[in-house]
């Protein structure tokens, strides 16, 4: 009983961690019709951001190091996004090709500035203590990640349907040409929404950082979990974003613990699953 | 002047063994061997417009179950070779039916996820696949008893099978099945409102690309007698990728051009700094936002400008 417990709550937050990753990606994907493969690379830039100031300021605090290297990573996405994506636009496969030439620079060099050897995030002082719950055991941090993603999640719920500029967002997922012929500066929203996503992934490695800690090949790891999350629950929408999570971070936290070997072939199961029944995904309204 | 350029290409490949060093004959071997990968991978982007970003898989599989069958199984290389296409040919024809319900950037997701799949499995699977620590002490075959174990030998071999592949990829494409792979590239809804059906033309192009990505992927493993996961990676088809894509892709000798300019940047670069990745990061932003076309289509464009010719 313990087991399954503790290994929900592991796959409840990695499903919060996927959801902080995959949120951006969906967004991206919805508004700008653009796979952005930087994005498991924005991630481990969050990561690694938040282990050097954490080890440089000792005591920093980690809401404080995520808000930090969230802006940080957000101003790298929406350079790109301002130097480079912007030129591709009427090329959706250099852009593509752009943001995969991106991916490997970034990772590349952050081998090059940290090294090959993994650099551990801290887990904040007050949330080491374990919390009891119903007699459970619960490592406080976890709990805490999941509260991060639901409340990120309930903050882009309303930026999206219940602000101007979410109606504006949705205005251009839905028809970017009448968008503009409206007066909507739909360019300005690509590069608002690019650098909103890369802002959240960059975020999100700062509170995966205690779990996971920042090393080489981190985007390599994430980057799938991402994709099959959106492939799941359909491309650009939210809800989907967060149901897919949720599931591909249940599966794989129990596949990894039960079949340690397999963990990957079970991950992709759903995927195929859904790919043959649905292949808009489980909340996508339009198949690609 | 077409014929100028067959002798001219003929001419290169045919003299390195008279002349030059082990060195170069190696590099020549690596380049005929990415030159058939980035030839199958064109099939799928430049003729079907279908951009894969997992063509690593065909290649890595291909040369994982020969290594495998031949190191731990005690399989001969016929009977290894063999297997290891039919399951190569056989997880295209499996991938395919998955990837192919989607297209354009979904495609391509799908196929980047299942070839992330296979690359950690290929990780974490170590009891069967040795892990990070890879599989080494692989041999080479010997072809009715020639051994192919010194550079020379082995260049000729991957000549022939890279000639080989070159005909018969060329024979697909200007078959009339490879006109109605581009119909359906450019105009897929009249190419099926003619009774066409585009899914099963991007089907049997699909398996036929994996199809020449597993024997890539047996000369790969030939001529490294060695493997790692990182020739499952996504740099692996990024280079791939590349290839086609600065050669021009859709044309017929362009991806191999561009696999050669791939292959000689690597080790040049390589011999100098550890930075491949970023370099290869960098060649693909200058290739997208300088030569989206490719180098070949820009240099036959340059020179048709310069004999005075029109277009």
């Amino acid at each position: 009983m313990q087991f399954w417990i503790i290994q929900g709550l592991n796959s409840l937050s990695l499903g919060g961690l996927l959801f902080l990753l995959s949120s951006g990606f969906s967004l991206i994907f919805g508004l700008m019709r653009l796979a952005n493969l930087t994005h498991g690379a924005f991630f481990m830039l969050g990561t690694y951001f938040a282990a050097t100031a954490m080890r440089a300021y000792d005591g920093l605090n980690i809401w404080v190091a995520a808000l930090g290297a969230g802006i940080a990573v957000a101003a790298v996405g929406g350079l790109f996004e301002r130097l480079v994506l912007t030129r591709l636009k009427a090329n959706p496969l250099g852009q593509v090709l752009v943001t995969l030439g991106m991916s490997f620079i970034i990772s590349d060099a952050c081998l090059m500035f940290w090294g090959g050897d993994s650099i551990p995030v801290p887990t904040p002082p007050n949330l080491q203590s374990p919390t009891r719950v119903f007699g459970f055991v619960f490592p406080t941090y976890r709990l805490v990640l999941v509260g991060c993603a639901i409340a990120t999640a309930i903050l882009l719920y309303f930026l999206i349907e219940r602000t101007r500029l979410g109606a504006m967002i949705r205005a251009g997922v839905d028809d970017r040409q009448m968008a503009r012929a409206v007066g909507i500066p739909v360019s300005n929203l690509f590069t608002l929404v690019f650098c909103l996503g890369a802002g959240i992934a960059g975020a999100g490695g700062v509170l995966g950082g205690p779990v996971l800690s920042a090393y080489p090949g981190l985007d390599a790891d994430m980057l799938p979990l991402a994709l099959i999350v959106v492939i799941l629950g359909g491309i650009g929408s939210l809800l989907g974003a967060f149901i897919g999570s949720f599931i591909i971070g249940i599966i794989y936290t129990f596949g990894t613990a039960l079949f340690p070997e397999l963990a990957y072939i079970i991950l992709f199961l759903p995927m195929i699953f859904v790919i043959a029944f649905r292949p808009q995904g489980l909340f996508g309204r339009v198949s690609t | 002047m077409k014929w100028i350029g067959v002798a001219l290409v003929a001419g290169s490949l045919l003299l390195p063994p008279l002349f030059a060093g082990d060195f170069y004959i190696n590099l020549a071997s690596q380049i005929l061997i990415a030159a058939i990968f980035a030839l199958s991978l064109n099939l799928l982007v430049g003729f079907g417009g279908m951009t894969s970003l997992g063509h690593a898989s065909y290649l890595g599989v291909g040369a994982y179950i020969s290594a495998l069958l031949t190191s731990r199984y005690g399989f001969g290389h016929g009977a290894a070779a063999l297997l290891s296409i039919v399951g190569t040919t056989a997880m295209a024809a499996f991938f395919g039916v998955i990837a192919l319900r989607a297209s354009g950037l979904g495609f391509l997701m799908i196929t980047l996820a299942l070839s992330q799949v296979l690359w950690g499995l290929a990780y974490r699977m170590s009891n069967v696949t040795n892990g990070d620590n890879g599989i080494a002490g692989l041999t080479r075959p010997a072809p009715f008893g020639i051994s192919l174990d010194s550079p020379i030998s082995f260049y000729w071999f991957a000549l022939i099978v890279a000639t080989f592949a070159l005909v018969m990829m060329a024979t697909f494409v200007s078959s009339a099945f490879g006109s109605s792979l581009k119909g359906v590239r450019d105009q897929p809804r009249r190419m099926a409102a003619l009774g066409f059906n585009p899914w099963l033309i991007r089907w049997i192009t699909f398996v036929y690309a994996g199809f020449w990505g597993g024997v890539a992927g047996l000369l790969y493993v030939y001529y490294h007698k060695y493997m790692h996961p990182t020739s499952l990676s996504t740099t692996s088809s990024a280079e791939a990728l590349l290839g086609v894509i600065a050669g021009g892709s859709g044309t017929l000798g362009g991806p191999a051009v561009g696999a050669a300019l791939v292959v000689l940047l690597k080790n040049y670069v390589s011999a100098y700094l550890e930075r491949w990745n970023m370099l290869l990061g960098l060649v693909f932003l200058f290739i997208v936002l300088v030569t989206p076309t490719g180098i070949v289509p820009g240099v036959s464009r340059l020179t048709t400008r310069l004999r005075g010719g029109e277009r």
